[in-house]
């Protein structure tokens, strides 16, 4: 049987929750974890004076109510599974190892920064960037999957380096900004700017977009490759038109003021 | 015992341990793909002299496949890992790599594995580029028709070489006829290769010669042209055509079951007996007794 926690009383102000992850949960009974402390803006307060806490721990943990005050859930994540019945807020699985972290909502801004491995799937839509790096670091998501299945606003990704990031609606500008490696997917239409400063790795967008003057342009072709992960999309719930699967793209290299190693992939109508 | 008017000696095939692989190539076309099977296991009918050996398994639809193109899965053996993986390299470099539209995966799941594309990688110069799905490395390498993708290692495992029959006929007609028949109800076993020229083997050797630099000579007692010289030949009077098939499997079960296709297949009229080559049992790791197969 999973942990089940439900919000009982919406905080007035942030409420900073990093302990509700399921690797420190794990020994604890319902008691001691309703004794868990939590921040209420400048205030420690404990768990159980905002959620109900029921059933005994195992590897996973679902939390219902409006979390969209509520931060830092699945912080540091290692392994186990996570899953929320509704909306949530800000630094969702913050430097996360591993594990899955399932959304039903939206998510608040910074979902996943910095991750280096496991999952994290939002159903609803993302604030602003999904995982990215914090500002002054200089590396963002390392490893991992972020699923975005609506909308996500400006710069996702930011600064990653590797890993699958995945936006299912539209896209806010700056997505892929100073991207060092791996692939971000931007399947709706995508806002201005994409790639910028971007050193390595691979971004693809299905719809029309106008790309920076420091990109150039390669060639028009079928990269074997992208069926590949287009597949796989596609077995994750994405809506991928055979025209996207089979199609051919238009490669761009850039960014010419990094190391010009990077490459926007857009689908040709 | 017999199947109709053919005997089948009470002997067994002597089958050897080797290490397999199995190479997924996939292109725009089933011509392609199918152009870069044919090269890839061209030179490769014994392990004696051509250090591996390895022939098409089966063609696949684009569903079936990773990319979902059309394909050919081929399979290679080596005598051991090391080998594999280097007649891997050279293989999947020099005639899959360079035919147009290809790709080329890892057929096999195992813990086993060997670096293919992650050495045919520095033949992009700098420019290839590495991408990872579920837990899986691919190198992305530009060539002049796009680009070559390859996995950076393929999964390898234990496997069975050397299982075979012999089919010994009155004439040449009517045993290519037998051997053609039982190629082709083998080929359609799973997890088999038929090495030699469209699967048949006419130079049967014995292990060793006169010369000292040869490490294998005819099998003079099956080469009916030698019969009146040889006390010992193994060739009744009336047979004057001899052939082999020899069989590479993922596995004993698989080398089995393309035998014993083979033997039923093979036992026409104008087939006196089907036999098998063995070494007296003193070489191999898998003795496979064809009367014990015709009994399961």
């Amino acid at each position: 049987m999973s942990i089940n926690l439900t919000l009982h009383t919406s905080p007035e102000v942030p409420l900073e929750a990093e302990v509700l992850c399921t690797d420190k949960l794990i020994g604890l009974t319902g008691s001691e974890i309703e004794k868990l402390p939590v921040e209420h803006g400048n205030r420690q307060v404990s768990v159980a004076d905002f959620f109900t806490v029921k059933g005994s721990p195992d590897d996973s943990i679902s939390i219902e109510g409006d979390l969209s005050k509520v931060k830092h859930l699945g912080a540091a994540m290692a392994s186990g599974k996570l899953t929320i019945s509704g909306n949530v807020g800000s630094h969702l699985g913050a430097g996360m190892t591993g594990g899955k972290i399932l959304v039903e909502g939206d998510a608040g801004d910074w979902v996943a920064p910095e991750m280096q491995g496991g999952s994290v799937e939002i159903k609803g839509n993302a604030g602003h960037l999904v995982g990215s790096a914090y500002r002054g670091s200089p590396i963002g998501m390392s490893g991992g999957e972020i699923l975005v299945h609506g909308d996500a606003k400006n710069e996702a990704g930011h600064a990653m380096r590797n890993g699958i990031i995945v936006i299912g609606g539209k896209s806010g500008d700056f997505a892929g900004v100073n991207m060092l490696a791996g692939s971000i997917f931007l399947l709706g239409e995508t806002g201005i700017r994409i790639g910028a400063g971007m050193k390595r790795g691979t971004l693809v967008t299905m719809s029309k977009t106008s790309m920076l003057p420091t990109f150039s342009y390669s060639c028009r072709y079928q990269p074997a490759y992208l069926r590949m992960y287009l597949i796989y999309l596609q077995e994750l719930g994405f809506s991928v038109s055979d025209e996207q699967l089979f199609g051919f793209y238009h490669r761009w290299c850039g960014d010419a003021i990094e190391m010009n190693r990077g490459e926007i992939l857009a689908h040709d109508f | 015992m017999k199947i109709k008017s053919t005997h089948i000696d009470d002997t067994f095939a002597e089958a050897f341990k080797m290490w397999a692989a199995r190479i997924v190539i996939t292109a725009e076309t089933k011509q392609w793909a199918m152009a870069a099977a044919t090269s890839m296991t061209g030179f490769a009918t014994s392990v004696i002299g051509c250090k591996c050996e390895a022939g098409i398994e089966a063609e696949l639809v684009a569903e079936d496949t990773p990319d979902r193109r059309p394909g050919v899965s081929v399979l290679l053996f080596a005598m051991d890992v090391n080998g594999l993986g280097k007649r891997l390299v050279e293989r999947v470099g020099q005639c899959v790599m360079t035919c147009p539209t290809t790709a080329c995966y890892s057929g096999l799941e195992s813990d086993e594995t060997v670096v293919v594309g992650g050495q045919l990688r520095y033949f992009g110069d700098g420019f290839q580029i590495s991408k990872k799905l579920r837990d899986n490395r691919l190198w992305r390498i530009p060539v002049m028709d796009g680009e070559f993708l390859v996995d950076e290692r393929f999964g390898v495992q234990e496997a069975v070489g050397g299982g075979n029959i012999i089919i010994l006929g009155k004439d040449s007609k009517s045993t290519l006829r037998a051997a053609n028949a039982a190629t082709k109800e083998m080929r359609k076993i799973e997890g088999v290769i038929l090495p030699f020229p469209d699967g048949v083997v006419r130079s049967g050797s014995k292990v060793g010669s006169r010369y000292k630099s040869l490490m294998a000579s005819t099998n003079e007692k099956f080469c009916p042209t030698l019969r009146g010289l040889q006390d010992d030949s193994l060739l009744d009077e009336g047979i004057n055509c001899v052939l082999e098939i020899v069989i590479d499997g993922l596995d004993e079960s698989s080398v089995e079951q393309a035998m014993k296709a083979g033997i039923y297949a093979a036992a026409k009229p104008g087939i006196r007996r089907i036999s098998a080559g063995n070494y007296g049992g003193n070489l191999g790791q898998f003795k496979i007794n064809l009367q014990d197969l015709l009994d399961s």
